[in-house]
C-alpha cells in the first residue's frame, strides 16, 4: 500500500455538509486510491497533520456553505511551514456567495495557492482525472510508470 | 484454606495483602518500607513478618511501582497524532512518560533523552502507509548515539522493518511490534502496551535488582498501574454471569501524581455532537505529575494558587492561616514525602490538596465540548471522552485511607465543582471508598482468579454516597 496515492479530504471550516464529501471519498476508494477522510468541519491544522502522518500526495478540500474564502486562504502557507509545501490542493464545492463569474472565484483560488478549484456539479472523477494527470506530470513520466 | 498472597512494592512502602479465597476477606495485611537500594527482599520480608504463614499461600503475587516505575520516552511524527498515540500506549502499559517527543530528533533531544535515563523507548511516526522520512530520520538518530535502553518500533507498517534494521545495525535492542496508529485517528495500542509489558517482565525488573523478590514469592507480574487499569477494567465489565458496576472511573490519589482511569466508551452522550480529534482508549489511563500529596505537593499547590487555597480554607473550615506558615508546611511535605498529617489543621490542608488533586486531574482526564455557531445554526463539538453519565468513581490511594472524610476528596470530580462548564466529567456518580486498599491486590488476581478477584473488590469497595 506504501506506493498508492494518499489523498486527504474533508469539508473546511465550520461546515457540516457531509452527503457530498461521502461521495468523494467512495470514488476515491473506487478508483483504488488510500482515501483519508478527516470529516466535516475540519480545521486547515487537521487537514496539513493528517497529510504529514499519512504522506499525502494531495488534500481535497471541501466547502459547501460559502465561506470559503476565509476558510480556505492559508492553506498553502502553512503547509509550505509544516514541510509538506509540494502537495497537490484541490478545492471544490459552493465556494463563494451569490452568482459571481466563476473565472473569477478560479482565479482567486488558485492566487491562494490550489492547484484546482471546481465549481459545483463537478463529477468526482473529472478531479481524479487531474489528480492522475499532474501526479504523471510532477513525477515525471518513467517514475510514473514504475508504479504502475 | 485456600488464600492468596499479594504485594504492591511502591516506592515508598511494601505493601502485602493476604486474602482468604472462600470468605473474599483480608486475612492478615503487613508493610514496611521499600528497600530496594540496599536489597528489595529486606522490606518485603519485613512486611511479610505481620503476616502468618504466608508461605503457604496459593498464589504470591506482586505489582511494583518501586525504583522510579516503569519509565518510558514516546517519540512520533505529529504531537496531536502518532507521538500522542504513543504516549498513550506508554500510559496505558502503566508507565509513566517522562517525556514526548515529535518530528525530527535534534542532537540536543538526544542528549536530553541519555539525561532523563528512561527504561524504554517507544518510537512511532507515521501512519501505514505514510510518512516514512521521519522514522528513519530518528531510527537513525537513535543508532548513532550511544543510547543503551531497549526501544520498540511501533511505527509506520511500511518501514519498520527498516527502522528496525538500523537500530540493530548499531547494537541496540530492539523490539518490532504494530504501529499505535495504523490509520489516521485510530489507535491500536494493544501490542505496544503488551510489548512494553514483556520487557517489563523480563529485563526492567532485573536491571532494576526487583528480581531478587522471586526468592520468596512467585514473581512480579506487572507494574503497580498496570494492576489497577486491570482491576478497574474487570470491575467494570464483570466475569461471565456476574455483573460488574458499568462504567467507572478511579482515581489513585499518590504522593507523586494522581493517575485516573476511565473504564467507559466516552462517546457523545447529546444529539448532534461531532467527536473529534484522536479516537480514545476505552480503558485510558492518564497520570498528572504535577498533581500529588507529598513530593508534587509544591506544584499542585501553584496549580490551585495561593488566594484560592487560602479561601477554601476559611470556607470549608474554620482554620486560619498566614499565608507563610501553609507555604512552609507545603514545602515540607515535598520534602518529607512519608509524612502522615497529625494535627487538625494538617489534616484540613491534606484534605483541600486531595480534593484539588482530584478535580485537576479529572479535569484532565475528561474531554470537553464547544458550541460552534455556523451559518446552519449551532453545532457542537466534542473533544476527549464524554464521562457524564458514569455512575461509578472509585477513589484510592493513601489519602483515601488516611484522611476522615474521602467522599469530600472524590466530589472533585464532580461536574458541578468544576470551573469550566464545558467539561464532560461526572454529573451525579456513586462514590466508592478503597478504603482497604484493595485495588493492586484485585488487578493481581485477575489473569488466574477473575472470579474471585471481581467478588473480593466488589465485597471491599465501599460505597458512600
Amino acid at each position: 500500500m506504501s506506493d498508492k496515492i494518499s489523498v486527504v479530504l474533508g469539508v473546511i471550516g465550520a461546515d457540516v455538509h457531509a452527503i457530498g464529501n461521502q461521495i468523494l471519498e467512495h470514488a476515491l476508494i473506487e478508483s483504488g486510491i488510500n482515501t483519508v477522510n478527516i470529516g466535516v468541519m475540519a480545521t486547515q491544522k487537521e487537514f496539513i497533520e493528517a497529510a504529514i502522518e499519512t504522506g499525502a500526495d494531495a488534500i481535497w478540500v471541501s466547502s459547501l456553505y460559502g465561506h470559503g474564502e476565509m476558510d480556505c486562504r492559508g492553506l498553502r502557507e502553512k503547509a509550505e511551514e509544516a514541510g509538506v509545501g509540494d502537495v497537490l490542493l484541490y478545492v471544490g464545492g459552493n465556494l463563494v456567495i451569490g452568482k459571481q463569474e466563476w473565472k473569477n472565484v478560479e482565479k482567486l483560488f488558485l492566487s491562494m495557492g490550489y492547484d484546482r478549484a471546481y465549481p459545483p456539479g463537478t463529477l468526482p472523477s473529472e478531479a481524479i482525472e487531474d489528480l492522475y494527470k499532474d501526479l504523471k506530470s510532477r513525477k515525471g513520466e518513467k517514475e510514473w510508470l514504475a508504479h504502475y | 484454606m485456600a488464600c492468596s498472597l499479594l504485594i504492591d512494592i511502591g516506592s515508598t512502602y511494601t505493601k502485602a495483602t493476604k486474602i482468604d479465597l472462600e470468605t473474599l476477606e483480608i486475612s492478615a495485611r503487613g508493610q514496611a518500607y521499600t528497600t530496594v537500594k540496599e536489597d528489595v527482599t529486606i522490606g518485603l520480608k519485613k512486611a511479610l513478618d505481620n503476616i502468618p504463614d504466608w508461605q503457604n499461600a496459593d498464589y504470591k503475587l506482586a505489582c511494583s511501582s518501586a525504583a522510579g516505575g516503569l519509565k518510558i520516552i514516546a517519540i512520533g511524527l505529529v504531537p496531536d497524532l502518532t507521538a500522542e498515540a504513543a504516549r498513550r500506549a506508554a500510559l496505558g502499559a502503566g508507565s509513566k512518560v517522562l517525556k514526548t517527543y515529535s518530528y525530527e530528533l535534534t542532537d540536543k533531544e538526544i542528549e536530553e533523552i541519555k539525561y532523563l535515563e528512561p527504561d524504554i523507548l517507544l518510537l512511532a511516526g507515521g501512519t501505514d502507509g505514510g510518512n516514512k522520512e521521519i522514522i528513519i530520520h530518528n531510527a537513525t538518530m537513535l543508532a548513532n548515539s550511544d543510547i543503551e535502553q531497549t526501544i520498540i518500533v511501533a511505527g509506520n507498517r511500511s518501514v519498520s522493518q527498516k527502522a528496525n534494521d538500523i537500530l540493530k545495525k548499531s547494537h541496540k535492542e530492539t523490539f518490532l511490534t504494530e504501529n499505535v496508529m495504523p490509520r489516521l485517528e485510530e489507535l491500536n495500542i494493544e501490542p505496544a502496551r503488551r510489548t512494553i509489558r514483556e520487557i517489563f517482565l523480563n529485563k526492567i525488573i532485573h536491571a532494576k535488582g526487583l528480581k531478587k523478590v522471586d526468592e520468596l514469592i512467585d514473581g512480579i507480574i506487572m507494574p503497580t498501574p498496570s494492576a489497577v487499569l486491570k482491576a478497574a477494567q474487570l470491575l467494570a465489565e464483570g466475569y461471565k454471569d456476574y455483573e460488574g458496576l458499568g462504567e467507572l472511573m478511579i482515581v489513585d490519589i499518590g504522593g507523586a501524581t494522581t493517575d485516573v482511569h476511565s473504564i467507559a466508551s466516552g462517546k457523545p452522550t447529546k444529539a448532534n455532537v461531532n467527536w473529534r480529534g484522536l479516537e480514545e482508549p476505552y480503558n485510558k489511563r492518564t497520570v498528572e505529575g504535577d498533581l500529588g500529596m507529598r513530593y508534587s505537593a509544591s506544584s499542585l499547590y501553584s496549580v490551585i494558587g495561593e488566594e484560592n487555597f487560602l479561601q477554601s480554607l476559611r470556607d470549608d473550615s474554620d482554620l486560619v492561616l498566614d499565608l507563610e506558615t501553609l507555604e512552609r508546611y507545603i514545602q515540607y511535605l515535598h520534602k518529607n514525602v512519608s509524612y502522615l498529617a497529625q494535627t487538625k489543621r494538617e489534616k484540613e490542608i491534606d484534605k483541600l490538596l486531595g480534593y484539588y488533586a482530584v478535580k485537576y486531574a479529572v479535569a484532565r482526564h475528561v474531554g470537553s465540548v464547544k458550541t460552534i455557531y455556523t451559518p446552519m445554526g449551532a453545532t457542537v463539538l466534542q473533544e476527549g471522552k464524554d464521562l457524564t453519565n458514569i455512575e461509578t468513581v472509585i477513589g484510592t490511594g493513601g489519602i483515601i485511607i488516611n484522611n476522615e472524610s474521602p467522599e469530600f476528596l472524590l466530589k472533585g470530580s464532580f461536574y458541578e465543582n468544576q470551573d469550566n462548564p464545558e467539561l464532560l466529567s461526572p454529573l451525579k456518580p456513586n462514590i466508592f471508598i478503597d478504603k482497604e486498599y484493595i485495588l493492586a491486590a484485585g488487578g493481581l488476581m485477575v489473569s488466574e482468579l477473575p472470579l474471585s478477584a471481581l467478588k473480593f473488590m466488589k465485597k471491599n469497595l465501599k460505597k458512600v454516597k
